[in-house]
């Protein structure tokens, strides 16, 4: 009945000790015992017990108080019962300041011990019951790293399921920080190919040629630097999946490349003769709308029908604002850990505060923006406070608006101006505030033509 | 066939052991034998509490165990304490070899009430089954009428039956023979 609970019974006198976990097991729990609070630290280390019985007095090292202090830094909720020979007033209220659950004068009727270690327990049993239910509530909303209640959501899953084992390809559209590489991986690990490679390539890190040589591979000789033969990602993804994210920003050359590898499922190495067959699965992933690329002409409208056999839009995080709770507690969850803060939750305050945020940079703006506020944080709950931060980022987010009709150059002359005035001129603070080389600063300068 | 030796400590009440002998012949199927009466080892009294410590007494017991026992139940006439509690009916090492239990609370007089001899028989017998129990390895069963649950005052003892329920005699059973086919 009681087997799963384990007690931990920390007392200096061996025949004390002993007595009491005797006495405990013949209840039915698990029952360990340490003969000093080094001893007890040790085996608290290894694992979490239900309830502490620590002895006030110890000789030896750290006594009963410091004992629990050090325990509820391992486990801030342990339940620790403080036994004492001889009752002070002092002790009894410092040990029940300092996190105590009960101060226990020895000996003691044995239907007090009962009563006590039942009631710790069954609030154990309850909180258990409460983590065992959000768990298998998050199930329901989750999918392989995916989590979502939002029907929308749902329905791509469902979809992801039934298209997982086919070979066809698939075009994943939906704002940056969305999760499109999730996306991209749960269709590869859901599938049949899930022990074969995921191979994501980003298309708009490297320069055209590079991409050309990352994707296809490139044999001995054929450029500076090819000092050997080296496989392309392509051929690293045969009998898997490969992710061509941020496929907008490819060349028209490269669009043609591939439409050929997808036409006909060859390869050939950049400086190569030879043609290799491959069985890749191509899922290909953008933040811009491809059909207006399409209708302007910079992206190949052949290439697109190629890719667009399977679409799957992810909803933007506004346009599923009852993920905010679910996703916020699960990052709090995974950030205490790794953050080794113990934070438990959400205010409400500080919920609402994050569902009045507009969230352009969608789940992963959502998880920085936890991860900013538990950094911050010095309580163990989240409040509105933590993310007073949100404010601004909104208001600048709101403002900021593409003005129509105007070319890119014409943004960048702009944002040059702008940054050079707010730093009086200075140009190496300019260039650092916009992430540019100085020489390419005074390049553009120059080109735009902008008074100093 | 296995033995369970009744070992009495001090001068206890013999027509209890005889009680018990019989009883545990039935139960278990086994020998029950009363060994060689032992004295109460002088480490187990507490001057302060006048009260003897029951993890003395069952260490002594192991110590004085008969090699051909497979289980030893010490039964001593004087009050029990573990250093925690105010007093404890008996103690038993859980799947382990030998237990021990007081008289002393069992009877009326000690509540201050009039001596009934039945009364106290049916107590030690129900005392004796719960430790010797969980020598096999039962615990506190939750089932109220059973001889296997808690009892931290005389009234729980008396609100149960000198049975094991359904469950803690099947439990009981796999567990004493089990036994007998470890040899």
């Amino acid at each position: 009945m009681n087997t799963q609970w384990e007690i931990l019974v920390v007392d200096d006198e061996e025949v004390n000790r002993e007595s009491m976990a005797a006495w405990l097991r013949e209840d039915g729990y698990f029952v360990d015992s340490a003969a000093s609070g080094r001893e007890a630290l040790e085996k608290t280390q290894a694992k979490e017990y239900a309830i502490y019985f620590v002895d006030l007095k110890m000789p030896k090292g750290i006594d009963g108080i410091e004992t629990m202090m050090e325990i509820k830094k391992i486990y801030p909720d342990a339940s620790v019962v403080i036994i004492t020979a001889y009752a002070t007033v002092d002790t009894a209220i410092s040990a029940m300041k300092e996190g105590a659950i009960e101060y226990i004068v020895k000996p003691c009727n044995p239907q007090e011990i009962s009563l006590l270690v039942g009631r710790i327990i069954k609030v154990k049993n309850l909180e258990r019951e409460n983590t065992m239910l959000r768990k298998k509530l998050l199930g329901q909303y989750q999918f392989q790293d995916i989590i979502s209640k939002n029907a929308k959501m749902m329905e791509i899953f469902q979809l992801v399921k039934e298209i997982s084992s086919m070979r066809s390809t698939v075009l994943i559209q939906g704002e940056s920080g969305t999760g499109k590489e999730l996306v991209a991986r749960a269709i590869h690990y859901s599938g049949d190919r899930a022990d074969k490679p995921f191979i994501a390539v980003s298309c708009s890190a490297l320069a055209e040629t590079l991409l050309e040589s990352e994707l296809f591979g490139h044999e001995k000789g054929t450029f500076t630097g090819a000092i050997s033969q080296k496989p392309g990602k392509f051929e690293m993804a045969d009998g898997g999946t490969i992710l061509l994210d941020e496929i907008g920003d490819i060349s028209p050359k490269l669009q043609m490349d591939l439409l050929r590898v997808l036409q006909e499922k060859k390869i050939y190495r950049v400086g190569g003769s030879e043609e290799i067959t491959l069985d890749v699965r191509v899922v290909a992933a953008t933040h811009v709308n491809l059909e207006d690329a399409v209708r302007q002409g910079r992206f190949r409208e052949d290439l697109f029908y190629r890719l667009n056999v399977i679409n799957i839009h992810i909803p933007p995080l506004r346009e599923r604002m009852e993920d905010i709770p679910l996703l916020a507690r699960i990052f709090v969850e995974r950030l205490s850990h790794e953050l080794g803060k113990p934070i438990t939750g959400i205010s409400e305050g500080g919920l609402k505060k994050m569902m009045d945020y507009g969230w352009p940079g969608n789940v992963r703006e959502l998880e920085n923006a936890v991860e900013r506020a538990m950094v911050t944080c010095r309580e163990h709950v989240l409040t509105e406070n933590d993310f007073q931060f949100l404010n601004g980022a909104k208001k600048d987010a709101q403002e900021w608006e593409i003005p129509q009709s105007m070319t890119l150059e014409e943004l960048e002359r702009q944002a040059i101006v702008t940054t050079l005035r707010r730093c009086n001129g200075n140009i190496k603070e300019t260039a650092l505030k916009l992430g540019m080389d100085r020489s390419t600063l005074y390049d553009r300068i120059k080109k735009f033509n902008i008074p100093r | 066939m296995k033995s369970l030796y009744l070992m009495p400590v001090g001068a206890p009440d013999e027509r209890a052991l005889d009680i018990l002998k019989h009883r545990f012949e039935q139960e278990l199927g086994w020998d029950v034998r009363i060994a060689h009466a032992m004295a109460i080892p002088n480490v187990a009294y507490d001057a302060k509490r006048e009260q003897y410590e029951a993890i003395h007494i069952l260490r002594a017991a192991i110590e004085a165990m008969p090699r051909d026992a497979e289980r030893v139940l010490a039964v001593v006439d004087a009050d029990l304490f573990i250093p925690m509690l105010t007093f404890v009916f008996g103690q038993a090492q859980l799947k382990g070899k030998a237990a021990v239990m007081s008289l002393a609370r069992l009877r009326q007089d000690y509540y201050s009430l009039p001596v009934n001899a039945a009364l106290f028989y049916k107590r030690v017998e129900k005392e004796a089954m719960h430790e010797i129990g969980h020598t096999f390895g039962l615990t506190h069963c939750t089932e109220k009428h059973c001889v296997m649950a808690l009892s931290n005052s005389i009234q729980q003892v008396d609100g149960k039956l000198a049975e094991y329920c359904r469950s803690c005699a099947i439990l009981l059973q796999d567990s004493v023979s089990s036994l007998a086919t470890d040899r």
